[in-house]
């Protein structure tokens, strides 16, 4: 927890500095205006973040390609951290920007019903000027979400706040960028760890890959289950937290590649992650559980009725806890590293091309490293609590 | 913020369905045989371990067996040179009394004999004295009568000495 305050504290004054060096070059920008009016033209916190984003596309559009100016940068940032419907690896080229991935497959569930088609027919466009009509069905893709286009429209109205008027939001199957990570983590998973379990059946001490994964499992047994849950009911639990930890470790390592999976920073994936703590907690819960929730024993009866909604909040506090931690903490982790990447470019009138990259490369290759144990962090966390909030639930008190 | 906005429900359940799989698929192929092979082995040493313990004691149990066993050799040998020092010391005594008696016996016997051989030999003396004596005297006898004269010088001298009174 140390180190991980101690990295916000850090990133805080990171962030800070960074900041300030893309303030004083803003004034050196090419095209700075035509932003300024866009974001004065929308109004609004909401909209001034959202059309910055529009703003750097349509700049990168005219510019060709080059990301240059802080609004460029945290419309770049902000759709790097956002879900995407195709793999990208890279683009390049400015007149004629070039995309070097591959196309994810598109499932949306429509109001006509299920539409499938390649991701590779919006044409990289995410401002939902590319419609791509399916089967009497007219689509768009704005800010990484695909919407419906009602009564047959072909262009998306936009309102003050840059929300489609004429669209709506589907029901959203693709396998998305997040969906291929978690593929990639379970699939990874499966073969790490099966192997491990294949390992044992030639002999009890573990060869190869097995001899780093044992101890991992070890510790999760021995340092997080055990204590938080007891000896005799932890076992029952194993298989989630050992896949949730191994799940999020995975993910949380993904996304410091290159390849850029922002798994675990999609507020969906930890909902959903909290949600199973949430539902394993509640339907696990004894007697004394709920007991100490609506009629806490050994208090007065003012007391009792005083603290029965205060627990009834903490069932839901508690995973909600959970998810936000993890999102925030992988969330902040990635766009602090995009940002220092960006100080190349934001500082380079103020401390030369060279000073600029370095300046970025040790910030970043700095913050890399401590985004490497916050991974590992963030999946302990999220396992230890959970087991600690499952522990709570199957506690015995018989002190009472 | 657009952080409900950014929910996305199909990112949702599509995430709930691998967790869920992947949760069945680990648990049933990967945690299972791994946790029950980590307390398999687990068991092994601790079985092995209270072995050895086991063996530790047994063998300590052994070593106090012997132990125990030597000192009741070692106080029984004593016993046994004792009694045999003590029986060496009874029939040697024995011995000696037996064989003082013995030559006391013996002693006593010797004396009576000698008694006896003396006695009888006094006696046997006795009689050849008496018959020596008796031969002497005859001789004698036979000899003094031979001489008349003699004899009645002789009877002179004795009635010559035998004065009336």
């Amino acid at each position: 927890m140390g180190a991980q305050s101690l990295a916000k504290i850090f990133a805080t004054v990171v962030l800070t500095v960074s900041s300030i060096a893309a303030i004083a070059s803003t004034g050196k920008v090419e095209n700075p205006i035509q932003h300024d009016t866009h974001a004065d033209h929308h109004g609004g916190h909401h909209g001034h973040a959202e059309s910055k984003h529009d703003g750097g596309h349509h700049a990168a559009a005219s510019h060709g390609g080059e990301v240059d100016t802080k609004e460029e940068i945290n419309a770049y940032q902000n759709h790097h951290l956002a879900d995407s419907h195709d793999f990208g690896l890279f683009s390049y080229g400015n007149e004629d920007r070039h995309h070097v991935g591959f196309p994810l497959p598109v499932i949306v569930w429509t109001s006509k019903g299920l539409r499938t088609f390649s991701s590779s027919k919006f044409h990289h466009n995410d401002d939902g000027h590319a419609v791509v009509e399916e089967d009497g069905v007219n689509l768009v893709k704005i800010h990484s979400k695909i919407y419906e286009l009602d009564g047959g429209a072909h262009t998306v109205n936009f309102d003050a706040d840059h929300h489609p008027k004429n669209a709506h939001k589907v029901l959203d199957f693709s396998i998305t960028k997040s969906v291929v990570g978690m593929l990639v983590a379970g699939l990874l998973l499966l073969l790490g760890f099966g192997a491990l379990a294949k390992g044992y059946k030639k002999g009890p001490i573990p060869t190869g890959a097995g001899r780093f994964l044992e101890p991992l499992v070890l510790f999760v047994r021995d340092e997080i289950a055990r204590p938080n849950i007891g000896e005799k009911k932890y076992k029952r639990f194993m298989p989630f937290l050992l896949t949730v930890f191994f799940f999020i470790w995975v993910l949380n390592l993904l996304g410091l590649t290159p390849l850029g999976f922002n798994v675990t920073g999609q507020i969906a994936v930890t909902v959903c992650l909290a949600l199973f703590t949430f539902f394993i907690t509640t339907f696990s819960g004894n007697k004394d559980y709920w007991k100490h929730i609506f009629w806490m024993p050994g208090v007065p009866i003012p007391m009792k009725i005083a603290l029965m909604p205060i627990e009834i909040l903490g069932m839901f506090t508690k995973p909600f806890s959970l998810l936000i931690r993890l999102f925030a903490n992988i969330t902040a982790g990635h766009a602090v590293v995009m940002g220092l990447i960006a100080v190349a470019y934001t500082a380079r009138n103020v401390l030369g091309v060279p000073g600029a990259f370095g300046v970025s490369f040790a910030l970043t290759l700095f913050i890399s490293l401590i985004e490497l144990l916050v991974a590992f962090l963030q999946a302990f966390i999220f396992t230890m609590l959970s087991s600690l909030f499952i522990g709570m639930a199957v506690e015995e008190h018989d002190h009472h | 913020m657009s952080l409900i906005n950014d929910f996305s429900p199909g990112l949702f359940i599509i995430q709930a369905i691998i967790l869920l799989v992947l949760i069945f698929l680990l648990g049933k192929f990967a945690w299972k045989p791994i946790l029950n092979s980590l307390n398999e082995r687990e068991e092994g040493i601790q079985d092995a371990l209270d072995a050895a313990e086991n063996a530790k004691k047994e063998l300590e149990n052994l070593q106090a067996d012997n132990e125990r066993i030597l000192n009741e050799a070692r106080a029984e040998r004593d016993t046994l040179l004792k009694e045999a020092r003590e029986m060496k010391a009874n029939i040697l005594a024995k011995a000696e009394e037996e064989a003082s008696s013995q030559t006391e016996k013996m002693i006593k016997q010797a004396q009576e004999a000698i008694v006896a051989e003396k006695k009888a030999a006094i006696a046997d003396l006795k009689n050849q004295v008496a018959g020596l004596s008796v031969e002497i005297a005859e001789k004698v006898v036979k000899n003094e009568l031979a001489d008349k004269d003699k004899q009645l010088a002789l009877v002179a001298s004795l009635l010559k000495d035998a004065t009336l009174n």
